[in-house]
Formats: C-alpha cells, sequence, structure tokens
C-alpha cells in the first residue's frame, strides 16, 4: 500500500510542480515582449451638452476610435481588456476618470479597432465643471493572462476641449 | 482488505513515541499552512490574499472556478483596475472592474463605480440602497495575478461537504498510518 501510495504521491508533486514552474515561466516570458501599439482617438462631434437636474453636467460625444493592438498579444495572453477614458482635473476633484467605451479583444485577429460610437457610459461630472472643459482621452489595455500576471498599458492624448455653451 | 488490514495492524503496532511523532508531523502540516496563509495576508496587504471566482460576471476573462491573487498597496484606485469589494448587507464579496474614479483634493478619498465585464449595466444596482459610489474600506483588495481552474477545489468542498470530511479522513489515516 505504501510503496504504491507513496509513488502516486510522488508523480502528482512532481507533476504540480513542473506545472506551477511552467505556469511562472509563461508569465515571466510577458516581461520580454516589447509592443508597439498605435493609437488615435478622436471627438467627432457633441451630440448634446446640458445640466442635469440634480446640478451635474453631462455631455455626450460621438467618438472615432482607431487602434491596432495587434502586437500586444503573446502565447500567454487570454483576452485584452480595451477601454477609453475622459480624465480630468477640477476644484473639488484633483482626477477625475470617467469610462467612455470599452471592448474585450479575444484573438489577435480582431486586435484592430475602428469603431465611431456614441459614448457607452454616461459622462456625468461632479458638479458643473464641464462647460470648456480641458481634458485627455486615454485608452488603456490590460492584458488578461492564460495564467499568472495582469499588467495595463496606455496612451494618452491630451489637450481636447469641451464646447463654452450647453447645446 | 489488503490495505485496511495492514493499516489496523500498522495502527496496533504503533507505540507511544510512534504516535508523538506522527502528532508533530500533523501539527507541522497544519501550522506551516497557517504560516503560509499569514505570510501572504502580510506581504500583500489583503485580508484574504486569494479569492475564487464564483459567479460569470467577469466572463471570459475570469470563469467559475479560477483563483485570483490579489493586493493591498496603498496605491490608489485607477480606472481599469479589478477590484475585489464588500457590499453592506451582502456576505459574498464581488470582483468586478472600476470604471469611474472621482479622487478628492486635499483628502484624496476616492470615489469608485465598478461593473462587470459581462453585465450589461453598472453595479449600482448590487450596491446597498441608495449607495451611489464605492469608497476606499469598501475595497479589499485589487486582482494583480489570475490561475485558471484551482479554484474548483474549494468550490467543490464547499457544495459538497462529505467530499470534503472523505479526504480530511483519508488524509488523517495516511498520516497516523505512514511510517516515516
Amino acid at each position: 500500500m505504501h510503496s504504491f501510495m507513496f509513488r502516486a504521491n510522488a508523480v502528482l508533486t512532481f507533476g504540480v510542480t513542473v506545472l506551477a514552474l511552467l505556469c511562472c515561466l509563461a508569465s515571466v516570458s510577458d516581461n520580454l515582449h516589447h509592443a508597439k501599439p498605435s493609437v488615435d482617438l478622436q471627438i467627432l462631434r457633441v451630440e448634446s451638452f446640458q445640466r442635469l437636474p440634480n446640478g451635474n453636467d453631462e455631455v455626450k460625444l460621438v467618438l472615432n476610435i482607431t487602434a491596432d493592438l495587434q502586437s500586444l498579444f503573446t502565447w500567454n495572453t487570454k483576452q485584452l481588456f480595451v477601454f477609453v477614458a475622459a480624465e480630468y482635473a477640477t476644484p473639488k476633484n484633483v482626477l477625475n476618470q470617467i469610462s467612455l467605451w470599452d471592448t474585450i479583444v479575444e484573438r489577435k485577429e480582431n486586435a484592430t479597432i475602428a469603431q465611431l460610437t456614441r459614448n457607452k457610459y454616461s459622462f456625468v461630472d461632479q458638479g458643473n465643471n464641464l462647460r470648456g472643459l480641458n481634458f485627455n482621452l486615454t485608452m488603456y489595455w490590460n492584458v488578461m493572462p492564460l495564467t499568472g500576471a495582469m499588467y495595463t498599458g496606455k496612451t494618452v492624448v491630451p489637450g481636447l476641449r469641451l464646447p463654452q455653451q450647453y447645446r | 482488505m489488503g490495505m485496511i488490514g495492514d493499516a489496523v495492524s500498522a495502527i496496533k503496532a504503533t507505540n507511544v513515541r510512534h504516535i508523538a511523532l506522527q502528532a508533530i508531523s500533523l501539527g507541522m502540516i497544519v501550522t506551516s499552512a497557517l504560516i503560509i496563509w499569514k505570510g501572504l495576508m502580510c506581504f500583500t496587504g489583503s485580508e484574504s490574499p486569494v479569492v475564487v471566482v464564483l459567479s460569470g460576471s467577469m466572463e471570459p476573462g475570469f470563469r467559475r472556478g479560477d483563483i485570483l491573487f490579489l493586493h493591498m498597496s496603498k496605491a490608489p484606485i485607477r480606472a481599469g483596475e479589478i477590484v475585489v469589494f464588500h457590499v453592506d448587507g451582502r456576505d459574498i464579496p464581488i470582483v468586478h472592474r472600476v470604471i469611474k474614479v472621482h479622487e478628492r483634493v486635499e483628502t484624496n478619498e476616492v470615489e469608485v463605480l465598478t461593473k462587470g465585464d459581462n453585465n450589461m449595466g453598472d453595479d449600482r444596482v448590487l450596491y446597498a440602497h441608495g449607495q451611489m459610489w464605492l469608497q476606499r474600506h469598501h475595497i479589499m483588495g485589487r486582482a494583480v495575478g489570475f490561475l485558471p481552474y484551482v479554484g474548483w477545489v474549494t468550490i467543490i468542498m464547499t457544495e459538497k461537504p462529505y467530499i470534503k470530511y472523505l479526504l480530511i479522513g483519508a488524509l488523517g489515516l495516511l498520516v497516523i498510518t505512514s511510517k516515516e
């Protein structure tokens, strides 16, 4: 009994150790990968711009999002979670990040993005600071692995401006 | 029959010194597991360094039974991070992604909104009644690493408790009857 159990135990332990090591190596190998993604973000037009009954500003935008993220994929990449966020500062908040649009890319072949879209999540300020606002649009990509560590990269498009008047 | 007979004779053959040795080795196993867990808590700064994904709300990134490693650093919370949070009145923590962040001037208190990647709408329906934002104290950690499938062990054990007792019993018997 013991010889059988001990052998089974040894095989199992060895198998799990090798598997764990391979997982670690796969995750570490991501660090050796250098990607050169290209991103272009534009605001095509402002669809509506108003103060909500609760006093907060809301703006509705049409965005033109183009990106080529194919180079981010490695053999250990399960998917990319890609999102575009508006980032700005107000007298009340040192940083506001508002995700406007996101997508999940599961295959390298689908990693070229060309989207003409309204903002998917509402762009509402905490207050009424959006008129004439100077803000950044940032595309983030969260690389989710088959196993191991996750990491995030970004491209910032600075110096965008909202209109001075509600419309 | 052979296995059971062996086990019985092994138990009969034990003397006091042998039993003491077995008890100590069992204690070593239990305490080293405890040390690893508590050490991880210290190292990651999160009260639960490892969580098992229970729902499909983050599919296809995380599936039921996957394991997430958490880290709770002083670094501010930012959009796109996957956080584990508690909602008042709910026992089970939720693992979702941050989609909006508002960080106050001076106090640096944050208000964040989360959403499951696989859900249509944001998480305000999951929060306590009338709660619009999560604060820092709701958040237990952020996910930094990922391991697939391993969490099924704990899911099976919590949903089929008799398997757990069977496994603990078998392991205990093995430890008692093993001769070095």
